[in-house]
């Protein structure tokens, strides 16, 4: 056990030292404290290398202390709950985590990949694309499947994630974005002004860099200004905080996507907790207050672990009150500089020197230097870092030949600042391109989102008064905006500081291999590179070397990249431009995205009013769509499946079947002009159809092919019933609507979807009369005479319970269809059962009813399946040439007329026992099976029954003119070659003697 | 011409001499006042039709016009599945050409755009979607095309991570093509562009055409921003943008545009061998050799040109994602982004002769037109050069929906969001 926490500071921090937390990484065990992150409390106990680098496995440490770091990634927790990737900068501490690091085999500090490294020179930028070509046949075999292993970071789990996620949805008036000084000013006095705020902040504490640099505000310790804010602010009713929440997008119309990391600080979810939580977020506007982010500078060896970012080091001192060094040096190029040997002197740590490029500095930053007893040189540049695992010295140029000052420094931490790049992702998530400002070397916002306003260092602006004012500003802007009265604007007053910065974009003379864009190994020579070879475009360069790809999208790479692009091209900066930022601004867990959309809940499932009593008869489920529907019902005696379905489809023919039917779409149609509507949207004419009536219709799509077929009953005067089938249930209704309110508004009706609330059942078989007796009123006359085929009717069935009854037939059986309210859907099958028990009914499913209607040569799915037209499939007769309706012009066209075109025809195997598979083509005798001799298909096949063989339909090119001829039906994919006769679709009864019964 | 040819001893010799002498993959040229024909678009389409041009048919004093940087498009956007599989004998032919010129494309051009044949499979969930599939299956083999049919256990060892457990839609099996896969998309606009530049073509940069010269009914060249460029061929290679480019030239086209938004992960260790489909949804998934699960899913739904998606589609393809692998959940997204889909009104493109002389069109690739990319150029190429279809693109015409020698292989009409 090393828990020594050498590095801490005996005092101070925003951690607290009386909840001590054990954890481990690389399987050693160290302590920290709450409060901490990982990275802090790995630093606190000594640790430096941390990772491996993606493409040479160089050995990396802490870069920086935010959401941004390139280098520190590990595998954090373990088992299902593995997370590969992980930033050590953000990840906070709990007791018990457990960590590893990855891509490093077989130790992190010894890694045979590292061997990548010093074949660097081949490895450089695109030399994928110009190698592995020798001979062909090796990139699958080798060294694909080598790049693979070597490439990728850390590994997942490959389990099931077994927390949960959820979704919520806010609405507000204003969001600000990022809880530093400018956000938490923005959202006082938008508060104070009676907004609907939300403040997103994605660490765990309120304050931004406030927590991590030693500022006054008003007189007091920042720190104390940041915790009377967020008092004021928990007090107000209509300002919700969120922390651990990152804002990942911004979406249109104001939409926001966040993620709340609600248990991601612990070592699991508490119980009803998810581990996080998707925020859609509707903001009337928005002001973005994200801050800004260090750049590195960029020598050589600049990826040595203990080279790290001069705000992170001063975070590290100042909130987790750690030494990250015993002994640094600092290389700035800006005003932070100064400050970051303050804190670091007043920590403790010595400081050797400050390194500053430009050739002045002020008298308050030398007197800063003075009293840490560090040297200032200036003009000065760090060349080359030193050290292996961990950083022992740098190498400097620009010291004074002869001034005595040894160019090679001892250190064990370079703290360094290239300047700041302003947090603008969010802004260019619309499209919008961010603008170069010369003054402080940074992009800032160019064209923002509507609605939204940036401030403070988002904004380029570098200075704590003016950004606390600017902050106050967008929030009574907001209020103004939104036509609400203003709080006043308080003024703000900060400790003085200067933000002066000369740009180095890479420094010349630098030994060794200068890394941009750290987790990718992309450096100097490798932008050289693609500029020599023509990839000067920055989304070339991006996609060349893939700088700005690895999981940090480049927010500490970037600018630097593109700047040396900008000088090796001698083009200016914004010439250059920048590369586009996506969505999200942090990676973020798919599950947090899916939310509670998986395994069964993958999508609502409907049941139908009689799911429960189905179970009870022992219904095999299936899935329909979005419904679950009884496949068949097995009993005791069944021997398998398909004695069950022959079982159901005899009792259908011989005695009578009961069939939950409740899924067919069933659309309510009432009002004047519903049989125009029918007449334009069905093939065939409805204007005759008489009150009690029912008649079967198909509909086209406005392309000519068929899109429906279903019946459609006439209940009163101006009220019709039209069922659809399950399947096209949604899309039916859709088009009806489209034609209704886009086509012929002029039409007087009015039509809602029934689906749900009746529940619907079919009664077939030749003693479907006598079962159906027993329920319907004693004076309802079920006769032939009096209520023939396709006759309809709404009356009451069981004493009283108001119903709709159908003569209707599938199955080509004498047979009613009876609806009932939903809530009385599970009450009617049972009643049915006990009225039918004496006549032999039998419930059937899915597979029996297939069946029936296939021996009828009813079409169904496999046949409606879009690519039929009403002639392929028989209906020519019934297409009207009275009237006009959807699709009728379209399906005239040639190649819609075509005589060979492939049309219904039924098939049935030449050898009595042979069976059929869907999907096998039909191809002539004798030749040989390919494209050339492919006359179709079989769509739909099942055994008989009722004919005790194997029966068939298929679409078979000129089919109708081919009964009798004897073709095959191969299917290659199972290797099966059959001989079928093309016979007539009707099967069974074919003069329909039997629904007439 | 610029480039040398790429062998493994300049290769080590560039290495070790500091990559000095490595050239611009293709020249920067001023674009000439004229040239025998002009490709408008510096997609994989634009580019690849400008190289078989040259290499199958001589003509070299050509340029290819892109608006940005070459590959801007939807060739450096899409999800990079090659594939094969489809149902219809207008299209079959066609894609399998395609899938054998991926296979000799590195010979070809010289230059590895990571031709990775690791199979592709089409899940399915019900019986009537295993019929459907078997349908395909079929036609494909009857094609010569090779094709799989796997059940529950097949798929299971090939992709054991999948939800066989939980699903709300169980996975009954899938078909397979062993030959797809995928490719390295920013390397086929790459090598396309170095290949064709090598053989004389003008890759011209930031030229963005702004009209479309007509006289007499006959095309007789393009304005640009800049300039006059004179050609009395013109080809058409607009993907995302086809509907307006077409536009300047008074042609109305059977298309829409459409978002489309891909996603990659983080950067993981080998997780997924293969590319998989659900046929529950509209997903996809595949694992690039940097190691990001590269997955996509359905067009937003509206008609734009903002090549951006919203937050509705990506929360539901995230869920897609969920439903078929549940270990995706504590993998993170890195990015997502969106191109703009020519979708054709039956979901199949158009290769053809518009009716202005001269001028050829090539769109209506819908969600999948990378893995056509060396045939559509081949093909475009055939058309450009001789005025007369490809007999293995024959059925791309742009008159089929007035004919309705459609080609709809998902029987869905002309409802663009089903395609
Ligand atoms: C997210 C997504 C995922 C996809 N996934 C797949 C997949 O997995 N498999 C698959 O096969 N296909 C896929 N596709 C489709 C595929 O990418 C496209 O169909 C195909 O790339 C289109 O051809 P292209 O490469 O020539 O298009 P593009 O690369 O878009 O080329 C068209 C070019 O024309 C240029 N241009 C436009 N207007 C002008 C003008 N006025 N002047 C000059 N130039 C102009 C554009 O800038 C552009 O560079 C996907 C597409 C997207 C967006």
């Amino acid at each position: 056990m090393t828990g020594d926490q050498t590095y801490r500071r005996a005092d101070g921090g925003a951690i607290d030292r009386s909840r001590p937390l054990s954890f481990q990484f690389d399987g050693r065990r160290y302590r920290g404290y709450q409060g901490d992150t990982l990275a802090a409390a790995l630093l606190a106990n000594g640790v430096r290398l941390v990772g491996r680098s993606f493409k040479y496995h160089r050995p990396r440490g802490i870069l920086s202390a935010g959401p941004e770091e390139p280098n520190a990634l590990v595998e954090l927790r373990g088992g299902a709950r593995r997370e590969p990737n992980s930033r050590a900068t953000v990840a906070e501490l709990f007791d018990g985590l457990e960590a590893r690091s990855q891509n490093r085999f077989p130790s992190l500090s010894f890694d045979v990949l590292a061997l990548n490294g010093l074949l660097a020179p081949l490895f450089a930028a695109g030399f994928y694309y110009k190698t592995f070509m020798w001979p062909a046949a090796f990139w699958e075999k080798l060294y694909e499947p080598l790049i693979r292993r070597a490439a990728g970071l850390g590994r997942a789990s490959g389990l099931p994630d077994p927390d949960r996620y959820e979704k919520a949805t806010a609405f507000c008036d204003l969001l600000v974005i990022g809880a530093g000084p400018a956000g938490l000013a923005a959202a006082l006095v938008a508060g104070r002004s009676g907004l609907r705020v939300i403040l997103a902040e994605q660490d765990f504490a309120l304050g931004g860099r406030l927590l991590s640099d030693r500022r006054w505000i008003d007189g007091r310790p920042a720190i104390d200004w940041v915790a009377g804010v967020v008092d004021e602010l928990g007090t107000m009713t209509d300002v919700r905080v969120l922390t651990r929440t990152s804002v990942i997008g911004a979406y249109d119309s104001g939409t926001y996507a966040a993620v709340e990391r609600v248990a991601d600080h612990l070592a699991e979810p508490p119980p009803f907790q998810p581990r996080q939580r998707l925020w859609r977020i509707v903001a009337r506007r928005s002001v973005l207050a994200a801050g800004a982010i260090e750049r590195p500078l960029v020598f050589g060896d600049n990826d040595r672990p203990g080279v790290m970012l001069a705000g992170a080091v001063r975070g590290y001192l100042n909130r987790f009150a750690v030494r990250p060094g015993a002994r640094a040096v600092v290389f700035a190029n800006n005003d932070e500089g100064a400050r970051t040997v303050a804190d670091l002197a007043a920590a403790g740590v010595a400081v050797a020197a400050l390194v500053d490029p430009r050739p002045e500095a002020a008298a308050e930053t030398r007197r800063i230097v003075e009293a840490a007893g560090a040297r200032l040189l200036r003009g000065a540049q760090v060349v080359r870092a030193r050290g292996g695992t961990r950083l022992t010295a740098v190498e400097l140029a620009g010291v004074a030949p002869g001034s005595g000052i040894d160019p090679v420094i001892p250190c064990d931490l370079l703290a360094m600042s290239g300047g700041w790049n302003p947090t603008v992702q969010l802004t260019s998530h619309h499209g919008g391109k961010p603008v170069w400002d010369a003054t402080i070397a940074g992009f800032v916002p160019g064209t923002v989102p509507p609605g939204m306003v940036v401030v403070g260092a988002a904004a380029g602006h570098f200075i704590l008064a003016d950004d606390l004012a600017q902050g106050a500003q967008a929030g009574a802007a907001a209020a103004q905006a939104l036509g609400v009265t203003a709080a006043p604007v308080p003024g703000f007053s900060a400790d003085p500081e200067t933000a002066a910065i000369l740009p180095l974009w890479r420094v010349p003379g630098a030994r060794g291999k200068s890394f941009i864009d750290f987790q990718n190994d992309v450096a100097v020579s490798d932008v050289a590179l693609a500029e020599r070879e023509g990839f000067r475009a920055v989304e070339h360069l991006k996609r060349y070397t893939t700088l700005g790809m690895a999981t940090d999208q480049g927010k500490t790479a970037n600018v630097n990249g593109l700047a040396v692009m900008a000088e090796l091209t001698a083009r200016s900066i914004s010439e250059t431009g920048t590369t586009t930022a996506r969505p999200p601004f942090t990676p973020t867990a798919l599950g947090a995205l899916a939310g509670h959309h998986r395994g069964p809940d993958f999508r609502p499932t409907r049941l139908t009013p009689g799911h429960d009593w189905a179970a009870e008869q022992g219904a095999r489920f299936i899935e329909a769509g979005a419904w679950m529907r009884a496949q068949a019902f097995p009993q005791a005696g069944d021997a398998d499946l398909q004695a069950t379905i022959d079982r159901e489809v005899l009792a259908v023919r011989q005695a009578v079947g009961l069939c939950d039917v409740t899924t067919l779409g069933k659309i309510d149609l009432q009002g004047p002009d519903v049989a125009e509507f029918l007449d334009r949207i069905y093939i065939n004419g409805w204007k005759t159809l008489a009150v009690g009536r029912v008649r079967y219709g198909v509909m086209l799509r406005e392309d000519g092919f068929v899109q429906d077929d279903g019946t459609t009953a006439r209940l009163g005067p101006d009220h019709y019933l039209m069922t659809t089938t399950t399947a096209n249930a949604g899309s039916v209704f859709r088009h009806l609507e489209f034609c209704h309110q886009v086509l012929w508004p002029d039409l007087d009706l009015r039509f809602i979807s029934v689906t749900e609330q009746w529940a619907q059942y079919a009664l077939a078989g030749p003693r479907a009369r006598d079962v159906l007796a027993g329920i319907v009123d004693p004076g309802f006359d079920l006769d032939n005479a009096a209520f023939p085929h396709l006759a309809a009717t709404e009356t009451r069935v069981c004493d009283g319970v108001p119903a709709r009854l159908f003569r209707i037939s599938f199955s080509g059986e004498l047979a009613y269809e009876i609806a009932v309210p939903a809530r009385y859907g599970d009450a009617l099958a049972r009643r049915l059962m006990r009225q039918g028990a004496d006549h032999g009914i039998t419930p059937y499913g899915l597979e029996a009813l297939n069946i029936l209607r296939l021996e009828k040569g009813h079409v169904a799915g496999a046949e409606l399946n879009g690519q039929t037209t009403a002639r392929d499939l028989g209906f020519e007769r019934m297409m009207s040439t009275r009237k006009d309706y959807i699709g009728r012009v379209m399906a005239r066209r040639p190649a819609l007329l075509a005589p060979d075109r492939p049309c219904l025809v039924g098939l049935r195997p030449v050898a009595a026992t042979a069976t059929l598979s869907g999907g096998a083509h039909l191809i002539a005798r004798g030749a040989v099976a390919n494209a050339a001799a492919d006359q179709g298909h079989v769509t739909s096949v099942g055994a008989s029954a009722t004919l005790g063989h194997w029966i068939g339909l298929g679409l078979l090119a000129n089919g109708r003119a081919r009964w009798g001829e004897i073709v095959r039906a191969v299917d290659p994919l199972r290797g099966q070659d059959t001989e079928v006769e093309i016979v007539s679709p009707l099967f069974y009864d074919p003069e329909g003697k039997r629904l007439h019964a | 011409m610029s480039g040398d040819c790429f062998s493994i001893f300049t290769l080590l010799r560039q290495a070790w001499t500091g990559q000095g002498g490595l050239k611009p993959m293709w020249r920067e040229p001023e674009p000439k006042s004229a040239y025998d024909a002009v490709i408008v678009g510096g997609g994989g389409h634009g580019l690849a039709t400008a190289y078989y041009l040259a290499k199958e048919h001589g003509m070299s004093n050509i340029a290819v016009l892109e608006k940005g940087w070459i590959g801007s498009g939807n060739v450096g956007r899409n999800t990079t599945i090659v594939r094969s599989n489809y149902l219809l004998p207008g299209n079959i032919p066609f894609y399998e050409h395609s899938l054998k010129l991926w296979e000799g494309l590195e010979q070809e051009i010289n230059y590895n755009a990571m031709v990775s044949q690791r199979g592709v499979i089409n899940l399915f969930h019900s019986d009537a979607q295993r019929d459907d599939h078997v349908r395909r299956g079929n036609a494909m083999r009857l094609h010569g095309v090779d094709a799989v049919l796997l059940d529950r256990e097949g798929v299971r060892q090939r992709a054991p991570f999948l939800d066989f457990d939980h699903a709300r839609f169980p996975i009954h099996g899938g078909l397979l093509q062993p030959r797809g896969g995928t490719v390295r998309h920013d390397a086929v606009a790459w090598g396309y562009a170095r290949a064709a530049d090598r053989r004389g073509v003008d890759i011209v940069q930031n030229c963005a055409v702004t009209g479309i010269r007509v006289e007499a009914g006959r095309v007789i060249g393009v304005e640009t921003s800049r300039g006059l460029i004179r050609a009395p061929r013109v080809g058409l290679a607009c993907a995302g943008n086809s509907s307006r480019v077409a536009a300047m030239a008074g042609l109305r086209l059977p298309i829409e545009s459409h978002v489309l938004t891909a996603f990659v992960s983080e950067a993981l260790k080998p997780l997924i061998n293969t590319v998989i489909t659900f046929g529950a949804g509209h997903f996809y998934i595949s694992q690039s050799d940097k190691g990001g699960l590269v997955f996509g899913a359905s067009i937003d739904g509206y008609n734009s040109y903002a090549q951006r998606g919203n937050l509705p589609t990506i929360e539901d393809s995230c869920e897609e994602a969920m439903a078929l692998i549940p270990a995706l959940g504590r993998l993170r997204l890195l990015r997502h982004w969106s191109g703009i889909m020519d979708m054709s009104m039956d979901g199949s493109p158009i290769i053809d002769r518009t009716p202005i002389a001269g001028l050829y069109l090539n769109a209506g690739w819908c969600i999948g037109g990378f893995k056509a990319t060396p045939a559509s150029g081949w093909c475009f190429a055939h058309l450009i050069a001789r005025d007369t279809p490809h007999p293995v693109a024959a059925a791309y015409r742009l008159d089929r929906f007035a004919t309705g020698h459609l080609l709809d292989e998902a029987g869905t009409g002309a409802d663009v969001t089903m395609h």
